[in-house]
């Protein structure tokens, strides 16, 4: 919350006894932040790295243009490997997300309803796999999986993922719907809407940001989620993690890099989604 | 509680419109052992205004809610316009409803409010606009359609509440205390426009409060609610004039209530004896040498009794405090050992009454009720 942090020193800044403390305490926060975020950032001008080391060169140190090529992105783009992987990750995580927030979001409004019998329970039961260990539910999964044939395919992929990434969307949306004024629905139904027009033109909307918010942690953890699949998954399920994986104990190609600031760029492209989003909505209300 | 056998006031004068709502001994219990709702009966009358008051807990909102589908009656049956409505969900019932908090759809426009009901209802575009403009004009809110509920005054949402339950055009609609969270000047306001509104339209209304001003200022006929049960309904003058019980004549206006034993019985009047006195009442409904009764006797229905004789009624009382409060004089006396207020309009000064002095006090024996005891206290 850097912004937080901004308004409490503006808040204070005008009493001159206090700034060196204040001072103090963001010099703090910065080096919490860089010490978070440079093995991240520093892999971004890695990635434009002309030779295949995974270390600054003195040509990239002197800003040699030379020294900095898009020969690891190019070699990604043409990969097939990377290709299917690419592939794989937005299909597999995409349709796991789609059951994780479809499953979870009915599973919170059943659990948001006084009247379900053994809650507690249920919602243990629902979240538990985010408190299991990964390796764990892997090693389960892929024993229960390959009885059941679904080991190395994709579709065993996405239930595992799905149920990896449900706790989530149970979480999100139980915490938006306890906000949630069940006089609407009972408005929407004396004003004449069934259960599935009631859910969509009112509850839904005004539940959205728990359930977008839930969707992104699903989509989040199926995509680098590397345990599972390096369980379940077969040559033909290999995801971005998993090929990384691959990458770094078979190849040791600068590749990944690249591969890895791609991921960077997409991940800070969905955080400012999600701020968009709730900026959007905030706005409404 | 053996008031089971009581009449209870609840069998009203011949109804002078058809019924629409019927409530036929209906119970309600959430755990089957507190009775919620107690063998309940009650008819609205089309295009009636009707208001169903008593304290919290009385069991007035959740007639409304079983009338709303919301609850089911544990025993009993509601009828809406002949037809037993216990299987049918609220959202096929038809009945506009305004929401103690109002209820609109916040992230929907006041436009987009007003037209739910009406494309759930499948009409189409140029109608819903058409019905909505009639609805907001109706509440004069012209203007308002692209506003969002957010961006309105407590008022302002309270009409578009209003214009939301009406503009499907039902003919029953309930509201629940539609005007609690509203300030004094708003809610008196907003009680003249509900009242418009529904002359204009003709609708049955049936209306929650537990504000008995806003119930008198309002309704045709009132409902009052204690325990579960109907102690009374009639129209406001005649609960004021003509409580049946001690508990309508407490929470209608103010009353003294003097507990007494009937000493003699003369065709519709009764000695009744309070303490050491004997007080000449009007009997509401028969009662035996013997009984227990509560006399009810209204402060402004008191007076000085400045010739002897001016009241069938007279006693000399020690003045045990009084208030000046403008308009009139309350004076704190007491009468057979009991508490009792005499108001005296200030239209002659004082009258010379002073605190710790002795009066001459009196009231008529048609303004003093004997009333059967509740079997709840007064509230």
């Amino acid at each position: 919350m850097p912004f937080a942090i901004g308004r409490g020193f503006a808040a204070v800044s005008a009493r001159p006894g206090r700034a060196a403390g204040h001072y103090l305490h963001v010099a703090f926060c910065v080096a919490v932040f860089v010490f978070l975020i440079a093995p991240i950032l520093v892999v971004v001008p890695l990635s434009f790295n002309a030779e295949p080391y995974f270390t600054f060169t003195e040509g990239m140190l002197r800003f040699d243009a030379d020294a900095y090529s898009l020969r690891w992105y190019n070699q990604v783009a043409t990969s097939e490997a990377w290709l299917r992987a690419l592939g794989n990750s937005f299909l597999i995580g995409g349709c796991a997300t789609a059951l994780a927030t479809g499953l979870g979001t009915l599973a919170a409004l059943g659990l948001s309803n006084p009247a379900m019998p053994a809650r507690p329970l249920v919602m243990g039961l629902l979240i538990s796999p985010m408190v299991t260990p990964v390796i764990i539910s892997a090693a389960g999964m892929f024993f229960f999986y390959s009885s059941l044939g679904l080991a190395q395919t994709h579709v065993g992929l996405i239930l595992a993922h799905a149920a990896l990434g449900t706790p989530f969307v149970v979480i999100t949306v139980t915490a938006t719907l306890t906000g949630f004024d069940t006089n609407l629905t009972r408005a929407a139904a004396n004003l004449g809407a069934g259960p599935w027009r009631s859910f969509r033109r009112v509850q839904l909307p005004l539940i959205a940001p728990g359930v977008v918010s839930g969707a992104l942690f699903a989509f989040a953890t199926s995509f680098d989620e590397v345990v599972t699949v390096l369980f379940m998954g077969g040559l033909e399920q290999r995801t971005i993690p998993r090929e990384m994986w691959a990458g770094i104990r078979e190849q040791i190609s600068p590749a990944i890099l690249a591969v890895a600031t791609l991921l960077i760029a997409f991940a800070v492209s969905l955080m400012l989604v999600v701020e968009w989003l709730r900026r959007r909505g905030a706005a409404r209300t | 509680m053996s008031a089971q056998t009581e009449p209870s006031g609840q069998e009203e004068d011949a109804p002078d419109a058809p019924a629409y709502v019927e409530f036929d001994s209906v119970d309600k219990s959430y755990d089957g052992v507190t009775q919620i709702v107690r063998d309940l009966h009650l008819t609205v009358r089309e295009g009636e205004f009707l208001t169903l008051l008593g304290p919290s807990g009385s069991g007035k909102t959740t007639c409304l809610m079983m009338l709303a589908g919301f609850e089911m009656p544990s025993a009993g049956a509601i009828r809406i316009a002949g037809q037993r409505v216990d299987a049918v969900p609220p959202r096929k019932r038809n009945i506009g409803m305004v929401f103690q908090n109002y209820a609109l759809f916040p992230h929907m426009t006041v436009g987009d409010n007003l037209a739910f009901p009406l494309e759930v209802r499948g009409l189409d575009k140029a109608a819903v606009a058409e019905r909505v403009d009639r609805a907001l004009q109706l509440v004069r809110l012209e203007g308002f359609e692209d506003r969002r509920p957010g961006q309105l005054s407590g008022g302002q949402q309270q009409r578009v509440a209003i214009a939301r339950a009406l503009v499907f055009e039902p003919r029953l609609v309930l509201m629940d205390e539609p005007l609690g969270a509203l300030d004094r000047r708003l809610r008196e306001e907003m009680q003249f426009e509900i009242r418009r509104i529904q002359r204009t339209l003709g609708v049955t209304v049936v209306y929650v409060t537990h504000d008995q001003q806003e119930a008198m200022a309002m309704s045709d006929r009132v409902a009052v609610f204690n325990a579960g049960r109907i102690e009374q309904v009639a129209s406001p003058e005649v609960l004021y004039e003509e409580p049946q019980r001690p508990f309508v004549a407490s929470f209608i206006g103010d009353n003294n209530l003097l507990r007494g034993r009937v000493a003699r019985v003369e065709g519709d009047t009764c000695d009744v004896t309070v303490g050491d006195l004997t007080i000449n009442a009007f009997m509401v409904a028969p009662h035996a040498v013997g009984a227990e009764v509560v006399l009810a006797v209204r402060p402004e229905r008191t007076g000085l009794a400045g010739d002897p004789g001016m009241y069938t009624n007279e006693f000399d009382v020690a003045v045990r405090d009084l208030a000046f409060l403008g308009d009139h004089l309350r004076v704190l006396t007491d009468v057979g050992g009991q508490a009792f207020v005499v108001k005296i309009p200030n239209i002659v000064g004082h009258g010379g009454v002073l605190a710790g002095e002795r009066v001459r006090i009196g009231w008529a024996t048609l303004d003093c009720r004997a009333l059967r005891p509740g079997d709840q206290a007064a509230a």
